[in-house]
């Protein structure tokens, strides 16, 4: 059970955008940030620190805390309360430090 | 006088609270003997929350053969430093002494650090200094994703990296623990010299030692002509941009190039002289963030989650400048830019010199008097 509730539910009911949270459709408000979504799915972790492994949800909602890092469409450590949803978008959790392809050649 | 009329008195006064003050301070208090350090606070320019947390080794001293030893004193000195502030505090400063590797690009690059690194051994004489040149093919056996225009590196085994802001609150939480009284969020008002007898006015407080060390940072310069030192240090800012975090990649520091036991990776290093402007410039940061890429491609592909600029402490010749004064004995500057490096022989060998009231013979090619040679004739 997620502790957030939205404040009301938005005037003239926008179209929803569909997206997806770790392997779940959820309904979203257009123009609503990543993290919005993270708290819409009711999860209540969107990633494990890379130091202590703890969970972590959304926090400030304002690209400061770094709390709500999360894989979106496949690119890790993405601040997901700075991405804005869009139709089809797959946000998954972010488990620990990101993995790097040390492999990409030089341009 | 203070607000109650009375002047404290204690057996040492430390001035400037940053890693070169505490390290210091921690060092005398640890002695045994009663002392007060007087902070600024993080009001200050603190180079000591902006610097790289290397304990780099391989390239100081060139030409000044005191330095190198300094230098690799202060390193052999910091496992015991590390462990005794863990033990004390409980606060792990995540030291790591693996050895270091600065990488080259290019041959020109290679060639130089070569010259570079055997004159370092010629130097050191019986005191030995142990180095590699490391190729391209042998580096990339440690170093995943090193880019093809790394023509190889420069490799000693005393160089390590530690969290610096870590080390600055163990330091602080050491003294205090030790006994020690810090007086923090003040700048000194007044001061009055006399051999073995220095009086301070500092807000409501009014305290007086028989020994006093100048480790102000950029404020040296100012304080210490007011003791009869010289201390003719100028900021030159450095940049730094930090990544998001990731899995540990690199075993070792490599030089302008690290990742914290926390995962994110640092990129440095710059040096500009713009007086006291703490602010940053694309320009910088752009070029810091090209050599990085040109070194590792993969870098790339990682956000730069912070960047910030400090100011280091400088003397003219770039080398720590330590004294005593001749006008008023008991009165000691210690200036450098490397306050984690050095952090093991501030604390555990300038300490216990001023403790012990004089210098040791090793510090004297350190005396700021090796700048009053007059300017000789062409």
């Amino acid at each position: 059970m997620s502790l957030f509730r939205k404040v009301s539910e938005p005037a003239a009911a926008k179209a929803g955008v569909i997206v997806t949270v770790e392997g779940r459709d959820v309904p979203v408000p257009e123009g609503a940030s990543a993290a919005a979504a993270v708290l819409l799915a009711g999860s209540d972790a969107i990633r494990e620190t890379g130091v202590s492994g703890a969970p972590r949800a959304p926090y400030c909602m304002m690209g400061v805390c770094f709390d709500c890092l999360a894989e979106i469409d496949g690119i890790p450590n993405r601040q997901s309360c700075m991405v804005t949803v869009a139709p089809g978008m797959v946000i998954r959790r972010q488990h620990g430090k990101r993995t790097v392809d040390t492999a990409v050649a030089a341009e | 006088m203070g607000q109650n009329g009375e002047m404290k008195q204690h057996d040492a006064i430390v001035i400037g609270g940053g890693l070169v003050g505490a390290a210091i301070a921690y060092g005398l208090a640890r002695e045994g003997l009663d002392t007060a350090l007087i902070d600024e606070g993080d009001v200050a320019f603190r180079a000591s929350r902006g610097n790289f947390g290397l304990v780099w080794v391989q390239s100081k001293g060139v030409g000044a053969p005191h330095y190198q030893r300094w230098t690799r004193l202060s390193a052999a000195e910091w496992p015991k430093l590390a462990a005794e502030l863990g033990q004390r505090t409980g606060v792990a400063v995540g030291l790591e002494q693996p050895g270091g590797v600065q990488l080259c690009l290019g041959d020109e690059e290679f060639a130089g650090r070569q010259a570079m690194m055997e004159q370092m051994r010629t130097e050191a004489g019986n005191f030995g200094f142990e180095y590699r040149m490391l190729s391209h093919d042998e580096l990339a056996e440690t170093l995943p994703g090193l880019g093809p225009e790394v023509t190889g590196g420069s490799w000693t085994p005393y160089d390590g990296h530690v969290n610096s802001l870590y080390l600055l609150h163990a330091l602080h939480k050491g003294f205090v623990e030790r006994g020690g009284t810090y007086l923090p969020n003040r700048t000194v008002d007044y001061a009055a010299a006399q051999p073995h007898d220095f009086r301070l006015g500092s807000g409501a407080d009014e305290i007086a030692a028989p020994r006093i060390v100048l480790a102000a940072g950029l404020g040296n310069a100012a304080l210490a002509p007011l003791f009869g030192l010289s201390a003719p240090v100028r900021p030159q800012r450095g940049q730094i941009l930090v990544t998001e975090r990731s899995e540990r990649i690199w075993p070792i520091p490599l030089g302008s190039l690290r990742q914290t036991l926390e995962g994110s990776i640092m990129l440095g290093s710059s040096e500009e002289e713009v007086g006291f402007d703490t602010g940053q410039r694309p320009e910088v940061m752009q070029a810091i963030a090209a050599r990085a890429v040109r070194t590792f491609p993969w870098l790339a592909e990682l956000q730069i989650v912070r960047a910030w600029s400090a100011l280091r402490v400088m003397p003219p010749d770039g080398k720590p400048i330590y004294d005593e004064s001749e006008k008023f004995p008991g009165a000691f500057t210690a200036n450098c830019h490397s306050g984690v490096t050095l952090a093991g022989a501030h604390a555990n060998a300038f300490a216990p010199m001023v403790a012990a009231g004089a210098l040791d013979p090793m510090m004297l090619p350190f005396s700021a008097r090796r700048f009053d040679i007059p300017q000789a004739a062409e």
